[in-house]
């Protein structure tokens, strides 16, 4: 790490947390000694170190050894091709971030980083706005490394998400709105009191966590980029590094530059960077959510403006699904291949399969899915669309006789 | 009759560290405007060169974002209170 440069006018500024340009208020990125970081960070070096998101520990923004987190990462990438025939492409890989660790989605990454980095400034108090897997990672992970936690969240999240956090003995707050609420709030509250706020002040450290889902992506690809990836996206920032996580390793040397696209998945009920995409648009209009995606309910999203031009400069494309087409993607992939993915998940394989259709991702080609969090805890979601057991006595007639209704045996 | 103004913090300097400042405009465009004569420097922070509200600046009146309203020509009532808030990252 060198400094925190503001995105838009180019201003540096000292390591702190902070993650707003003093002038424009553009967020402030970390900026990276690239030169001296290709002299160590090898495929060889790489290869040596635990299969944890930190084997890029170079391209992560800590100054020391992390603290926290240290099991983060190296989720498994897994050749769908059940899930491909069904799609009508020729393969298909599931970048599998619902066995995240410790808390099962891909911001283990992200709070993994940023609770690190608070370490290092000397924080006691961890905080964040989320729309539910960001707070299930900050309570769990200030538990594990004796900091205190306030969690803000909508209300109204899936009761999983909610018990989530509480178990792990954070303070979480219900607000009485929507996620956009929460985090106009939490900015406030992150001026005045003296904590870390993980997607607020501690946004630029936090962020970069994202690109390990890139960097593994990459290295499990056999050190290449995959010609497609889809990501969803709420606030935008995951897809924005994807691009930089990419971008990073054809700079480094380990992967060759090749053309590849990084395309965005929304739900219909809360899509204004698909919208905004799909109308050729280079800015978006706020929108209230309204979508069972609750982990994509963003309607105004910080980073969509960047999202939206990653999307042109690698050719890609956006799309979005409706509540029913989440719920048959969350169903298609659990029965073909075996994995169950929360509502983001659904979104990501149901816009794929969108995407396929319509040709914009071709069909003799190779796609990369990033399925970000676990369907356990979004059983709300599914609950009452995914049928009922049936229930018998313990009978081997009762059992024949059931068979036989079902059609399933000869009477 | 006064409106509010919650200052964020990064614009603080130029209000002498005040942090909720009163103005007596009658539209959000006003209000930006009454700031700049008092607080030189604090419009161009907020709206850009065509006099847009900057990209990564969000303005609420009444926690109601003014792009869901008439944006700059959002009309202010007496005890009207505008927040002015740094796009943050999502959760």
């Amino acid at each position: 790490m060198k400094a925190l440069k503001c995105r838009e006018c180019g201003r540096e500024y000292p390591l702190t947390a902070n993650h707003v340009c003093e002038f424009d208020f553009g967020p402030l990125e970390v900026v990276y000694d690239y030169d001296r970081i290709k002299k160590s960070l090898t495929r060889a070096a790489v290869q040596s170190r635990p299969k944890t998101m930190w084997r890029y520990r170079e391209l992560l923004p800590v100054a020391n050894d992390p603290t926290v987190g240290l099991q983060a990462g190296f989720t498994p990438l897994v050749k769908a091709d059940r899930l491909a025939k069904k799609l009508g492409i020729r393969e298909l890989w599931i970048k599998n971030d619902t066995v995240n660790y410790p808390t099962l989605s891909f911001k283990d990454r992200v709070v993994s980083v940023a609770l690190s980095r608070s370490k290092e400034l000397g924080f006691d108090t961890v905080a964040c706005a989320s729309t539910g897997n960001l707070a299930n990672s900050v309570a769990a992970q200030a538990a594990s490394a004796g900091l205190k936690s306030y969690v803000f969240i909508p209300s109204d999240l899936e009761q999983g998400k909610i018990l989530n956090s509480l178990i792990y003995g954070a303070h979480v707050i219900g607000i009485k709105g929507h996620y956009d609420e929460v985090n106009r709030l939490c900015a406030e509250i992150a001026g005045k009191f003296g904590w870390a706020f993980v997607n607020v002040n501690m946004r630029p450290y936090y962020a970069e966590g994202s690109k390990s889902m890139a960097h593994e992506i990459a290295e499990q690809s056999g050190w290449r980029i995959p010609r497609h990836t889809v990501v969803p996206m709420a606030s935008g920032s995951l897809l924005t590094k994807i691009q930089k996580g990419y971008q990073e390793f054809i700079k480094l040397g380990l992967v060759p530059e090749t053309k590849y696209a990084v395309h965005g998945a929304q739900a219909t009920g809360c899509s204004p960077i698909s919208v905004a995409q799909k109308a050729g648009l280079d800015f978006f209009k706020p929108v209230k959510p309204n979508t069972i995606a609750k982990s994509l309910a963003i309607g105004t999203p910080a980073d969509g403006f960047y999202a939206l031009r990653v999307m042109r400069d690698t050719g890609a494309a956006a799309e979005d699904v409706t509540d029913d087409e989440i719920r048959d993607a969350i169903k298609l992939l659990a029965e073909t291949e075996g994995i169950f993915a929360e509502t983001a998940g659904g979104v990501t394989v149901g816009v794929a399969k969108k995407l396929i259709a319509s040709g914009k991702i071709p069909r003799d080609d190779s796609a990369v899915l990033c399925v970000t969090g676990n369907g356990l805890k979004t059983l709300d979601a599914v609950d009452g669309h995914v049928g009922k057991p049936r229930e018998i006595k313990p009978s081997l007639r009762e059992f024949e006789a059931l068979l036989v209704n079902e059609g399933k045996v000869n009477a | 009759m006064p409106k509010k103004v919650r200052i964020p913090t990064p614009l603080r300097k130029l209000t002498n560290n005040e942090e909720l400042v009163e103005v007596n405009a009658a539209t959000v465009g006003d209000a930006i405007a009454e700031l700049q004569s008092r607080y030189p420097g604090i419009q161009e922070r907020l709206v850009d060169e065509k006099g847009e509200v900057r990209r990564f600046v969000n303005v609420y009146v009444n926690e109601e974002d003014i792009r869901f309203l008439k944006n700059q020509q959002t009309p202010l009532k007496d005890g009207d209170e505008i927040s002015i808030i740094p796009a943050i990252a999502g959760g």
